[in-house]
């Protein structure tokens, strides 16, 4: 009967309306909840031990779930330039205890809990137990070597750690010789942006996460740029001291000698020279971490 | 209609009492009396935390138990026992008889709860000694509650009108197990890539999300709730449920019944 | 306007592991039921009656044709409200007394309060059942389930009643009170479609019948007129066997004893029987027409092929 195909017609549409509904009301409901809904459960976690007895054998899926709240947490709290990452340890330490073979977890931590607000959590000291954690369960991964090397050279200042770190890693078996190369630059006792270069290009080769990754090459692309600039100041001295002022621009240079071409940045974009001899980039957004090194220097250890 | 509608709907309320459903609330009583001297070696506001977890627990849960276990026979109990042959030759539409079975379903959970929430203040009172201000909140976690019974009431009356009770008591507990779980479902939908992006994101705004209706660990500690998120809440809820509704209307209107 | 108009209903069912077969149910079922008739729909088990009910009442849905009940069609749910329906042994909420279903099934069909009030008191005594007016139907027995049925199926006052197999698993006064009851509706109007496989009941009650088998209409028409239409037997008695010979190929059977003879003969041979009978000086001492009955009737439509036809 016409009337009844038109009732259903009406019905389906307003099954659909009210779906749709119901995604817009849940996003509001999102919206409205912010941040505090990965807290409000989170904030009472249980312990590690009582979760492993509730998940009834799951103990694998529930690690996933706490590894994904742990990369969801610090990736909303990153983006509103949280200053606090309270709940990354926690999450990370009890996705590992449900699960300690999730080797990606302390590669994560080791990056992104050692390093300082905004970019991490600021605690290196709780990083370096996680690794160790995760070296105690999986001993054949000397990678993870490599992770608490890092978090101890870049993080903690702390390069006899580290050269100890890089040792240990380099007598595992299959370890690649270039543990062995780093433990010999931690071995120097200094700080310098060649082998802090040297590490994240390590990370950046290793990882298999893109946030991880992102940071790695951001690092790099800051290192490269620092060192650049250092360079480049220094040869601007030497026109100076040649010339007796200072150079208009990169061509003034290159007629002198002292450069080859205009000089580029990471990104491909020339260096700014400035009025009173300084460098810059272009772009300072894509380098968050300029000056990281070279003005630590100054940081006793 | 509506006598017909509310004629089914208080019937449906009659076959649960006489069931003998509302017994749970005996059990839920229990509970509520040996939990707090249970943890009274500990100190008084441990008590008063477990005995507002424990009772706003059991509200949700033993909620969502009946829900489902009155909830799959609902339909098919009727057509299994051809109680509705006698109904269908009344000039009842079959989007009544749906419509009333989850009201009188709803009334059953309401009123349920509303004796549980007078139980749970009772007791709450013993404990403290005094009714605060800010043990107000709890009602709002009880209402979230009710909102989760809307969801799972629909659910299950969705898969009664079309499958077994076995099924449909898998079927309705699947989803709740999953929609506690709705935020990580749409964590990963987040974490995911292309074609599994879209599922998961599919699948994450089609199953019940129970996540965001949760509040009882921080009603427990006197957090307040926004309003917004009540407002928000409850549009979601009745949107829901409506639709799964209008769903089990739709395939039940055309079932050739055996 | 017919009280029930029946055209072309059909209903098969898919069958099969992939549902692609069919196996009909009801095979292009036609008929018309005058108001006030009481209508007997007969035939043997699995031949389409229930399915006809049940498509009538919208439990189950037809794949071709329509039906009317009082010039409505019966999608129309509101022309329920005049409709009465006893299933086949029939199940109620056991949960519910039955003063308690007879309120809530009278509220459905729209009988407003005081009325309920009035009735039900009325009705529980008419059907037997007023002692057992607060007693959950759980405990109820077979024969009285049924009066609960034939109650909710009058409660709201139909006018037209649908009975599949009124008088199943009842004892024999049971039935008779039922027949009584179905002939009180009638004396009062009422439009009766009555489904059963036992014939002396519709025999009984019915002014015309229908007979079903295999899904397909076998045969319809006035009670009266189709028994006498497989009748037309006469049985003739006469002394001189000696006449035997010349008519055996007349008889339809005879029985000899010494010099008496009885024989069947169909009744359009009866006068050449006779004819020759008094050639061949046979004495004739009795000749009695016999009257078919609803059963022979009923026999000879559903043994023929299906190809056979009213």
């Amino acid at each position: 009967m016409k009337q009844t195909r038109k009732n259903i017609a009406t019905a389906a549409l307003l099954l659909v309306g009210c779906f749709a509904g119901s995604v817009f009301a849940l996003r509001a409901v999102d919206e409205s909840r912010g941040n505090e809904a990965t807290l409000e459960e989170v904030l009472y976690l249980p312990s590690s031990k009582m979760l492993k007895r509730l998940s009834l054998g799951y103990s694998g899926l529930l690690a996933d779930i706490y590894w994904t709240r742990a990369v969801q947490y610090f990736g909303s709290k990153h983006l509103q330039h949280s200053q606090r990452y309270d709940l990354l340890y926690p999450l990370l330490d009890i996705a590992t205890d449900l699960d300690p073979h999730i080797i990606v977890a302390y590669e994560y931590g080791s990056v992104f809990l050692a390093q300082q607000p905004p970019e991490g959590a600021g605690e290196p000291d709780k990083a370096v137990a996680l690794i160790q954690k995760g070296i105690r369960e999986n001993p054949k991964y000397w990678r993870l070597y490599f992770n608490l090397g890092f978090v101890h050279y870049i993080d903690r200042n702390d390069p006899r750690a580290a050269q100890e770190a890089f040792e240990k890693g380099s007598e595992v078996p299959g370890a690649l010789p270039w543990m062995k190369v780093m433990a010999a630059r931690m071995a120097e006792h200094s700080k310098d942006p060649g082998t802090a270069a040297a590490l994240w290009e390590g990370v950046l080769q290793t990882s298999s996460d893109h946030s991880v990754q992102n940071t790695a090459k951001l690092h790099l692309d800051s290192l490269k740029a620092d060192l650049d600039i250092q360079e480049l100041e220094r040869r601007i001295q030497i026109y100076r001291e040649r010339t007796g002022s200072l150079p208009a621009d990169w061509a003034a240079m290159e007629r002198t000698g002292l450069l080859h071409g205009i000089p580029l940045d990471p990104n491909r974009a020339p260096y700014k020279l400035l009025a009173d001899g300084k460098v810059e980039v272009q772009d300072a957004s894509k380098y968050p971490y300029l000056g990281e090194w070279l003005y630590n220097q100054e940081r006793p250890y | 209609m509506n006598t017909r509608l509310s004629a089914i709907t208080l019937n449906t309320f009659r076959e649960a009492v006489r069931d003998r459903v509302l017994y749970n609330l005996i059990i839920f009583v229990l509970l509520l009396v040996a939990s707090a001297p249970l943890f009274s070696q500990i100190s008084i506001g441990m008590q008063r935390l477990i005995l507002v977890n424990v009772g706003l627990s059991s509200i949700s849960l033993f909620g969502v138990i009946i829900a489902i276990f009155i909830g799959i026979g609902l339909v098919s109990k009727e057509i299994e026992k051809r109680t509705l042959y006698t109904i269908l030759s009344r000039p009842v539409r079959r989007w009544e008889f749906i419509a009333g079975k989850y009201f009188g379903l709803m009334m059953t959970l309401a009123v349920n709860a509303g004796l549980m929430t007078l139980g749970f203040y009772i007791a709450l009172f013993i404990t403290q000694g005094v009714l605060k201000p800010a043990d107000a909140w709890m009602l709002v976690s009880i209402y979230f509650s009710v909102l989760e019974f809307l969801m799972m009431t629909a659910i299950t009356l969705l898969f009664s009108s079309f499958s077994s009770p076995i099924f449909a008591a898998i079927f309705s507990f699947a989803l709740f197990v999953i929609g506690t779980f709705a935020d990580d479902l749409r964590n990963f939908a987040a974490l995911a890539q292309g074609v599994t992006k879209w599922l998961a994101t599919g699948a994450a705004y089609a199953v019940p999300n129970f996540a965001s209706l949760n509040v009882i660990s921080r009603v427990a500690h006197d957090q307040h709730i926004a309003g917004k998120l009540i407002l928000y809440n409850t549009a979601y809820a009745l949107l829901y449920s409506a639709a799964v509704v209008i769903a089990a209307i739709l395939i039940f209107e055309r079932r050739n019944l055996k | 306007m017919h009280a029930i108009e029946i055209d072309n209903l059909t209903k098969s069912y898919p069958v099969g592991f992939w549902k692609k077969q069919f196996r009909p149910a009801l095979k292009g079922l036609s008929l018309r039921v005058e108001r006030g008739e009481t209508f007997g729909f007969i035939g043997p088990n699995g031949a389409g009656k229930t399915t006809t009910l049940k498509l009538l009442m919208g439990i189950i849905f037809p794949t071709a044709g329509s039906a009317h009940i009082l010039g409505k069609d019966i999608a129309d749910a509101e022309i329920k409200k005049k409709v009465g329906f006893l299933p086949e042994q029939p199940y109620f909420y056991d949960y519910l007394n039955p003063s308690e279903l007879l309120d809530y099934y009278a509220s459905l069909s729209g009988v407003s309060a005081t009325e309920r009030k009035k009735r039900i008191p009325e009705l529980l005594e008419r059907v037997g059942l007023a002692d057992s007016a607060r007693k959950q139907l759980r405990k109820f027995s077979k024969g009285m389930l049924q009066r609960v049925g034939i109650a909710q199926a009058i409660i709201h006052d139909p006018e037209v009643i649908f009975l599949d197999e009124p008088m199943s698993g009842l004892d024999p006064i049971g039935r008779h009170e039922i027949r009584e009851m179905i002939q009180g509706l009638k004396d009062a109007g009422k439009t009766i479609f009555f489904s059963t496989h036992i014939l002396s009941d519709a025999e009984a009650l019915c002014d015309r019948v229908a007979v079903v088998h295999k899904g397909e209409l076998r045969g319809i028409g006035v009670m009266s007129e189709l028994r006498s239409s497989t009748g037309g037997k006469t049985e003739v008695i006469w002394e001189g066997s000696g006449a035997v010979p010349r008519v055996a190929q007349l008889l339809m059977d005879s029985h000899v004893t010494g010099e008496l003879v009885r024989a069947t003969v169909a009744s359009e041979n009866l006068d050449t029987l006779l004819a020759r009978l008094r050639e061949h000086q046979g004495r004739l001492i009795s000749v009695t027409p016999l009257h078919g009955t609803l059963e022979q009737y009923f026999l000879s439509r559903t043994s023929e092929p299906e190809a056979a036809r009213v």
